[in-house]
């Protein structure tokens, strides 16, 4: 919590509390209508080991996930090179694939029929085997080595470029440069960054699955889904719901616990660019960025070659229909996320005890999309039709989804405007609107363009909850994916795999870019 | 504010469908099903070229998710029919006490086994198998225990969350009984890995990821007649193979029950049956002509066992599944 609290009007206060009371109907409401249902109970046998193996691949994931991230991140920062800001975008969009799509990519490089295991057979070797705790790591940290390291660099990004150039007329040496920069950013960023991957791996069920190589790899979600699905046991799905948010409220908690921001002052040329003209760090950096954008690049390429094979043979009736309903929910639930987060924000800046409110956004990530689809199905069927509201539920639980991300990339930019500016802002008596558009709005742009694309990204690629609700004649890109695979046309899903990461894509990259030349 | 202005701008379209007052029948199914090479479309047109109604087919996920979305959905559900459930979901299903009886059950169904059932109607059926590309495996096995001993990898669908993937649990119970736990062990080193669902396991296959893939004997017709590709192939098992039924039964609730009657009586039609080799890749319940492609396929015997088998006795067999392959 950063200093004085703001100037807040009254009505602001209020709809900060409605969109609170928005977040607890998703997080809380649903879990309650599955355990007012009957149920034999939960999980049995594979109860323990569920949440055993849950724990172990969502704290690797994490872990390897931020490791790998600061040496990238690092690299990011202080290196100038052609293609640097293409690979900063570029970085957002292993993040936003179904996990399907992202599965087949990994599996057409590391796979056993995939390219390693290829060049391995020229050689008389055999082929590579990723299946196993190994697969889902490797799965898990393609998906969230870049969204660790587009959170650490913004860190970096932060500190006045002064700083720096003091650093170097004062001749700082190494040790120094680690405790006074480096230190302070990794301290602000490595928990959130941790945080966020652990509670993005801990839902994981499909690729856990599939890459796990069996029911040892068996996730939390899937006895949730099982229970929910093949058992029909709603409140036996509701309490390993509540060991999930359990899980997630802990891992929040710690989180918080370690982070502290990271104070640099303000500044009008914010940017780390430090080209050492020393051979050996500037190799070491060339080399991690080569590394991870092979390790990125790659499966991508195989998505889009595969894709654009699939497409040679056709565009797949429903597509075009599918891609403007995926925009529409896509767009409709980012401007709904927006409107939330700034509003949570803004209460959380407000009153006693924000901090408590900033956990509870947290757990949105710790929900299980099953469980939220069928608790709001039970609570909506006895009046309305839920074909009728397929398209507001679905924007509206993607954005929610999306809200923890929001809050933890825009909240510490919106501290950093309030300390810089707050005072000047103070000065010239700007307050309410005023003060969001001329002091807020200009010093958080690039943030807020990263956060926003995120969230019209994955609302793109999610099958969450419209499986549930989807009305006769409406599909979305994922849905329509999904669909043609199960009718074996595995090349026209792939080209509309291929078609849905691109606008994914493409509407990541307008929102990010639309930040960052503020 | 903005949602609701956005779920009215989005049911305009549906009142204007309402609007031209023939007779609605909503036909809940799986997803494949309604897809424009599934049998969902052609059996529309046909259905709607006698029937003076309007024949919506509403797709919710696999046919376990249908089953659970009517359990959800319960007396307040749209649908009139569901179609799209199987054997090893029907006394689930008919547990539920949502289903009305046939008005006239089938006479005589070309089926592998005696099949009487007063409120379910077969509408197509097949087996599973494991399915590999001839071109690459010639060491083709016979049955369980041969696979287990070879060192072939397969891909296979986790029973809790995937339909074929229930059946196979099913079969190895059925085929070997109390032995059931050992084969599983015996098939461990094999497995290459377990997925979530049909699709993904299918894929991986094609993409080279296995020897073989759990499937069905019917899957090597799809890609003969749609893609002129004869590599694939089915292994027939000596113990037999388990066999998949689907059925289509009436809701007791269908405001438009003479209508979903009629409905039910057109699928032993020509017209429904005929649709169904090259679009939902199963076999007719009729004696119907297959398409040429279909002679090439193996044709097993369905392994002895409780076709319909309780809820209880699926939970058991998952569990034990689950355990075999956790050690």
């Amino acid at each position: 919590m950063g200093g004085r609290p703001e100037p807040v009007t009254r009505p602001s206060k209020i709809f900060g509390w409605a969109a609170l009371f928005a977040v607890a109907l998703l997080v809380i409401v649903p879990v309650l209508a599955l355990l007012s249902k009957a149920g034999t109970g939960g999980g049995g046998a594979l109860f323990w080991p569920a949440i055993r193996f849950t724990l172990l691949q969502a704290s690797l994931s994490a872990l390897i996930s931020v490791a790998l991230a600061v040496p990238l991140a690092k690299a990011l920062a202080r290196r100038r090179f052609t293609g640097r800001r293409l690979m900063i975008s570029l970085l957002g969009a292993p993040f936003i694939l179904p996990s399907i799509v992202a599965v087949f990519g990994l599996l057409a490089i590391w796979g056993r029929g995939g390219v390693f295991s290829d060049l391995l057979a020229m050689a008389d070797l055999g082929p590579l085997d990723i299946y196993g705790l190994k697969g889902v790591l490797l799965a898990h940290v393609f998906f969230n080595l870049p969204l660790a390291t587009r959170l650490l660099l913004q860190g970096w990004q932060a500190v006045p470029a002064e700083h720096f150039r003091l650093a170097t007329q004062l001749d700082l040496g190494r040790p120094a440069r680690f405790r006074l920069f480096d230190l302070p950013i990794l301290r602000s960023t490595v928990p959130t960054a941790l945080l966020l991957v652990f509670m993005l791996a801990m839902s994981s069920f499909a690729v856990a699955l599939a890459l796990g190589g069996g029911p040892k790899a068996s996730t939390i979600e899937l006895a949730i889904y099982q229970a929910l699905r093949f058992e029909f046991d709603l409140a036996g799905a509701a309490r390993l719901a509540i060991v999930q948010l359990l899980i997630g409220l802990t891992a929040a908690a710690l989180a918080f616990r370690l982070g502290r921001g990271a104070v640099f002052g303000g500044s009008l040329h914010i940017g780390y660019h430090e080209e050492s003209r020393q051979i050996w760090p500037r190799l070491l950096d060339g080399v991690v960025i080569v590394a991870a954008a092979l390790f990125i690049g790659l499966p991508l390429l195989a998505i889009l070659l595969n894709g654009l094979n699939g497409l040679l043979t056709g565009l797949p009736p429903g597509l075009f229909g599918a891609l403007k309903t995926s925009l529409i929910v896509a767009l409709t639930s980012t401007l709904l996320a927006l409107g939330l987060v700034l509003l949570l924000i803004h209460l959380i800046n407000s009153v006693q005890g924000g901090g408590r409110i900033e956990l509870f956004v947290m757990l949105l990530m710790a929900t299980s999309p099953f469980v939220i689809g069928t608790g709001l199905f039970i609570l909506l069927n006895p009046f309305v039709s839920p074909f009728a509201l397929a398209l507001p539920i679905t924007a509206l639980v993607n954005a929610a989804l999306a809200l923890p991300l929001m809050l933890r990339i825009l909240r510490p930019a919106m501290q950093r405007a309030e300390r810089d500016y707050g005072q000047l802002a103070d000065t010239l008596g700007l307050s309410g609107w005023s003060r969001f558009r001329w002091l807020t709005w200009p010093q958080i742009r690039p943030e807020l363009g990263f956060a926003t694309g995120l969230a019209a990204a994955l609302s793109m690629g999610d099958l969450g909850v419209i499986t549930l609700f989807a009305p006769p004649d409406t599909q979305t890109l994922p849905l329509l994916m999904y669909r043609l695979m199960g009718s074996y046309r595995m090349d026209a899903a792939a080209g509309v795999a291929l078609i849905l990461l691109a606008s994914s894509f493409a509407l990541f990259y307008l929102f990010d870019k639309g930040g960052r030349h503020a | 504010m903005k949602n609701i202005l956005f779920a009215a701008a989005l049911s305009l379209p549906f009142g204007g469908v309402m609007a031209q007052n023939l007779p609605e029948l909503n036909v809940y199914t799986y997803d494949s099903f309604v897809t424009d090479w599934g049998p969902g479309p052609k059996i529309k047109a046909a259905f709607e070229a006698e029937c003076t109604c309007t024949l919506n087919f509403i797709a919710a996920g696999d046919g376990a998710a249908l089953l659970s979305r009517l359990r959800l959905e319960g007396a307040r559900s749209k649908a009139d029919i569901a179609l799209g459930l199987d054997n090893s979901l029907m006394e689930q299903a008919r547990a539920l006490g949502l289903f009305a009886p046939l008005a006239a059950p089938p006479q005589e169904l070309n089926l592998p086994v005696a099949w009487q059932d007063d409120t379910f109607m077969p509408y197509d059926w097949g087996y599973l198998a494991f399915v590999y590309d001839n071109t690459r495996l010639q060491d083709v096995p016979d049955s369980f225990t041969a696979l287990a001993a070879s060192d072939l990898d397969i891909i296979i669908q986790d029973p809790r969350s995937s339909t074929p993937g229930l059946g196979l649990a099913l079969w190895v119970k059925a085929a070997y009984g109390d032995q059931a736990s050992g084969i599983w062990a015996d098939l461990a080193d094999n497995i290459v890995t377990v997925t979530k669902g049909w699709s993904e396991a299918y894929g991986m296959f094609l993409n080279g990821e296995a020897d073989m893939v759990l499937s069905y004997t019917t899957s090597p017709a799809y890609h003969l007649i749609a893609e002129g590709d004869n590599s694939k192939s089915a292994a027939a098992f000596i113990e037999g193979h388990y066999l998949q039924i689907e059925v289509a039964a009436k809701l007791a609730n269908s405001p438009e029950s003479e209508l979903a009657d009629r409905f039910l009586a057109f699928i032993t039609s020509d017209a429904f049956q005929s649709i169904i080799p090259e679009t939902n890749w199963m076999y007719p319940v009729t004696d119907t002509p297959l398409p040429e492609g279909f002679a090439s396929l193996i044709t097993p015997k369905p392994v002895s066992g409780d076709l319909t088998p309780s809820a209880t006795a699926k939970s058991a067999v998952v569990e034990e599944w689950v355990a075999a392959l956790s050690q």
